[in-house]
């Protein structure tokens, strides 16, 4: 019942905020509450979670169209739920954000947010095939509002690139819905079933591939990321990407066991390049939004690598960076944002020199970009590494990619802290522009602290996601 | 003495029931003072509309056996009554969207016509064979025909008369000449008798079924036998054009399918295919078209037509599955096609004069409640999740692939992609404008409190996503009517 309750209760308060004809502070006050709430049910739904148990927990499962085999399943394994947490986390974080500096509109701003929450939340706890897409889709429609409506300058451009990217996909993974639920007689994703046809494999991976995204997919991400709201660009590239990782997990890589196995190099391929090129992008990018938003693209590519490994060091490693990426990722843009706000421009011509007299942004900065840049010892290292691991499994070649990643992951990100921090005070780098401000502190410490606690303990998402792919694939196999 | 056959009165009731209010509404138009003139006409209208529903209810629930009726012309099964069920609520609604439009003083012969359209239309999926067939066809078209052109001081509306009634005309003359064809090659006019009479590959047969399906494409307004719609649909009074893109469409899709199920059962290879490419060409050339569009009402005109696209995908399934879909997914696309022409109403009445793109700017802030309504009927139309849209073209798409037309899917898909286009440039207007791209047209004020109008739009708000959530109930009944059929 939990994962329900986790998914109602944001869409219940985005109802809530939305017709209630509240003063802006209160309903932004009230949005974030509820966030809050949220992340605390997710912490009374993770202390309920029996982490020796494989199978789907917390769940409800109800028949919705019987004729077609369609249910309402809903139900967390060990990585949902830790991928269900950060979103918890990124949204409350975003919400707050949001509050704190007191976006327009705040009844149809707040209302979106919460409702995008409850919408990632039930992607990521979706044990119906169909409703996986239902959730999938119900995110896109937030999205599409909160960058159409709050984005930059250029959103009209962005909103576009951004829907007729992800919604091509999306319909080719409906044409495969279709076919693979008409073919088993059923969309319950806690049925075994494989299926050994390339095309309906295509459309799935294709799917994940745009919204993940993975080079060529990757279009839309750095027109959506610079112009979103920074917020929302954060949830975008922490959250919504990790969709894509949740759908390769659940639904790619064990339904598709021969497919899966003879795409294997394409996709490797495909995320290897994702990582180099958006490594090499995220250093020349001119700008703050630039870099964050391509090394999201290096991480995803990251991410698949370890996903495609095919073994429990690459999915291990692959959950546990999807979980550092999504704090880190929105730890950096909404610093990001934070900069931006004091200087009017994330363009790294003009900003450099903060830290002197700002030591707190500084510290913030610095400590979150050693956990992006994947220190020793950092949660990224450790995701990194058993990636690392994983990868030469499958040939030295992958693990020498991705050791590529981490130099080049280092040099992109101290690139980016010293544009900010050091050299000569930029152009638009006030004399007058504060330092971080209690509430922007209040916001940022819990991130970095969650970061923080998986660096020194990261085995806590590592160990506890286990989900042994071959082993359900042959137990598949034997059933059917 | 003659012998006077025993007649099924409760089958004909929905039909009755229209037709007893119609006159009544049109007595009203005589008798009745002018200050309630429209007052009573409409509230007869609604509740001619609303008993025909409860009928059509009742006989739905008495009718699990198909028996014909009055010497084999009609039929009483639950298709026709959950057909007429739709009709009948169709109406009601759209009396509701009726009642604030600006009229001299007509009230009283509009709703007169909109109750005898509807009977025609409840008469015409009652059908079982030619003759009544074509009989219903005239009947709701004449009352269209007038219906469009009611609004007698548009010039528009007018031209829109005149075309629909050419075109409508021409398109039952080949209906006509189609059936002439069937029954000089069978010597029958029932369907199950043409279907009996197993006239093999007559070339009559086949080209009288060519004609039969082209004169019913063109009430269902699917390409290329579309020609009329948009211009038709930009011109009449907006609250006809929703009461036609809602019922017209769905009379003339069930008709097509009873027809070509139950008359032509052995020529299905042949129909199928052609089913499936009138579904395609329709798919593309309503998007295609949509896309060019700035004034609404033609726009969502296209829209329709690529909806004929998708409802005779289910047809061209030729299973039972695909009449369950084609009639689970009219409950909803009826509901969001009312729904977003009742939208344009209101704007219309508020700004008096026709919807542009332009005209939508900033709507969605102003009128947060029309705003989210049009916004949910846009998402709908597009197929989008958390609408009743998503299963019907789901329902849609797995009768196709199930039927082996896994291209009929990948092309239905391709038609959603490239219809976002335009759904969202809709909202994308409505509120994502800003500055001077804001400029209204002066409207004098607040509009009108218009409670029917709203009333109507909150009830279709519901429909569109309650048949989301609950698909299942209504796809029973769905599944319980396409039984009535046998494939």
């Amino acid at each position: 019942m939990l994962a329900t309750t986790l998914i109602l209760l944001p869409i219940a308060g985005a109802l809530v905020v939305a017709l209630l004809p509240l003063p802006r502070l209160t309903t932004a006050g009230l949005a974030f509450l509820i966030a809050l709430a949220e992340v605390g049910l997710w912490i009374v739904a993770v202390s309920d979670f029996d982490f020796d148990d494989q199978s789907a927990q917390l769940g409800t499962s109800r028949e919705w169209v019987e004729s077609l085999g369609i249910s309402y399943s809903v139900g967390f394994y060990g990585f949902s739920i830790w991928l269900a947490g950060v979103t918890v986390i990124v949204m409350a974080a975003a919400i707050g954000y949001a509050t704190w500096i007191g976006r327009d509109r705040p009844r149809a701003y707040h209302a979106l947010m919460l409702f995008l929450t409850g919408a990632v939340v039930a992607t990521f706890a979706a044990q119906d095939l169909l409703f996986f897409y239902v959730a999938f889709e119900a995110m896109l429609i937030p999205l599409y509002v909160l960058v159409g409506v709050w984005g930059g300058d250029r959103r009209s451009a962005a909103t576009l690139t951004f829907v007729v990217y992800t919604m091509a996909g999306s319909l080719l993974m409906l044409a495969s819905v279709v076919a693979y639920g008409v073919t088993q007689g059923t969309f319950s994703l806690l049925e075994p079933g494989t299926s050994d046809n390339i095309w309906i494999f295509l459309g799935f991976a294709i799917a994940f591939a745009v919204k993940a995204p993975l080079f060529p997919f990757h279009g839309w991400l750095p027109l959506t990321y610079r112009e979103a709201p920074v917020e929302v660009a954060a949830v975008l590239s922490g959250i919504v990407s990790k969709t894509a990782v949740y759908g390769f997990l659940v639904i790619v890589l064990p339904r598709f066991p021969e497919p899966v196995e003879d795409f294997t190099g394409v996709v490797m391929v495909l995320s290897a390049a994702s990582l180099v090129y958006g490594s090499l992008l995220a250093f020349r990018a001119p700008d703050l939004r630039g870099i964050v938003a391509y090394s999201s693209l290096a991480q995803m590519g990251l991410i698949t690598i370890g996903l495609f490994a095919l073994n429990d060091f690459g999915l291990a490693g692959a959950v546990l960076q999807s979980v550092g990426h999504a704090l880190v990722s929105a730890t950096m843009f909404l610093l990001v944002g934070m900069v931006e706000r004091r200087c009017g421009t994330g363009d790294l011509d003009g900003l450099g020199g903060m830290a002197r007299g700002r030591p707190v942004l500084a510290t913030i900065l610095l400590v979150a970009g050693m956990v992006a840049l994947a220190v020793p010892g950092s949660v990224t290292f450790a995701g990194e590494f058993l990636i690392m691991v994983g990868a030469y499994e499958n040939g030295w070649g992958y693990a020498a990619v991705v050791a590529l990643g981490i130099v080049l992951a280092a040099m992109y990100v101290l690139r980016l802290i010293s544009a900010v921090l050091h050299v000569r005070p930029g152009p638009a780098v006030r004399e007058e522009a504060l330092d971080l401000r209690p509430g922007e502190l209040a916001l940022i410490l819990p991130l970095v602290a969650c970061l923080l606690a998986l660096s020194v303990w990261p085995a806590l998402v590592s160990e506890s996601s286990f989900f042994d792919v071959e082993a359900a694939a042959t137990t598949s196999q034997e059933s059917s | 003495m003659i012998e006077t056959p025993s007649v099924d009165w409760l089958a004909l009731s929905p039909t009755l029931a229209l037709l007893a209010s119609s006159g009544v509404a049109l007595m009203a138009a005589v008798l009745v003072p002018k200050w309630m003139r429209k007052s009573v006409a409409a509230v007869f209208a609604f509740a001619g509309f609303v008993v025909a529903a409860v009928f059509a209810g009742i006989v739905f629930d008495r009718s699990a056996e198909p028996e014909t009726l009055l010497s084999e012309s009609m039929i009483r099964d639950q298709l026709a009554a959950f057909t007429q069920l739709l009709l009948a609520v169709i109406g009601a609604v759209v009396v509701f969207v009726s009642w604030a439009e600006r009229r001299r003083d007509e009230h009283g012969e509009y709703y007169a016509l909109l109750t005898a359209a509807g009977a025609g239309m409840v008469f015409f999926v009652g059908a079982e064979n030619l003759m009544t067939l074509f009989l219903g066809l005239e009947w709701f078209s004449l009352c269209l025909y007038i219906l469009v052109a009611f609004d007698s001081d548009r010039a528009t509306s007018l031209e829109a008369g005149l075309k629909y009634l050419i075109v409508g005309g021409f398109g039952s003359a080949v209906l006509l000449f189609g059936s002439a064809l069937v029954y000089g090659a069978t010597g029958e006019l029932g369907f199950s008798a043409i279907a009996a009479a197993e006239a093999g590959d007559d070339p009559f047969l086949v080209t009288g079924l060519a004609m039969l399906l082209a004169g019913l494409a063109f009430k269902v307004s699917a390409a290329p036998f579309h020609m009329w719609t948009p211009d038709v649909y930009q011109g009449s009074p907006t609250s006809v054009t929703a009461f036609m893109s809602a019922a017209t469409k769905t009379a003339a899709l069930v008709v097509t399918l009873r027809v070509l199920v139950t008359a032509f059962p052995d020529e299905s290879e042949i129909w199928t295919i052609a089913v499936a490419v009138l579904a395609c060409v329709s798919l593309a050339w309503g998007n295609l078209a949509a896309l060019a569009q700035s004034d609404v009402k033609r726009l969502l005109a296209y829209s329709s037509i690529s909806h004929a696209g998708f409802l005779l995908i289910a047809i061209a399934a030729g299973t039972e599955r695909g009449a369950e879909a084609l009639l689970f997914y009219l409950v909803p696309y009826s509901a969001m096609s009312i729904g977003a022409f009742a939208v344009v109403a209101a704007r219309e009445r508020e700004l008096r004069q026709q919807v542009r793109l332009e005209s939508l700017a900033g709507f969605g802030w102003e009128r947060p409640f029309y705003g989210i309504a049009l916004w949910t009927f846009m998402l709908g139309m597009a197929g989008f999740p958390l609408t009743g849209g998503f299963f019907g073209k789901l329902f849609v798409f797995s009768a196709a692939y199930e039927a082996g037309d896994w291209w009929l899917v990948l092309v239905g898909v391709a038609a959603t992609a490239l219809s976002l286009a335009y759904y969202l440039n809709v909202v994308r207007w409505m509120y994502m404008r800003t500055g001077p791209e804001l400029r209204l047209a002066p409207a004098g004020g607040s509009p009108p409190r218009d409670f029917a109008l709203g009333t109507a739009v909150v009830a279709l708000v519901v429909v569109t996503i309650g048949s989301f959530f609950a698909a299942q109930p209504i796809l029973d009944y769905a599944t319980d009517a396409a039984s009535s059929l046998s494939f």
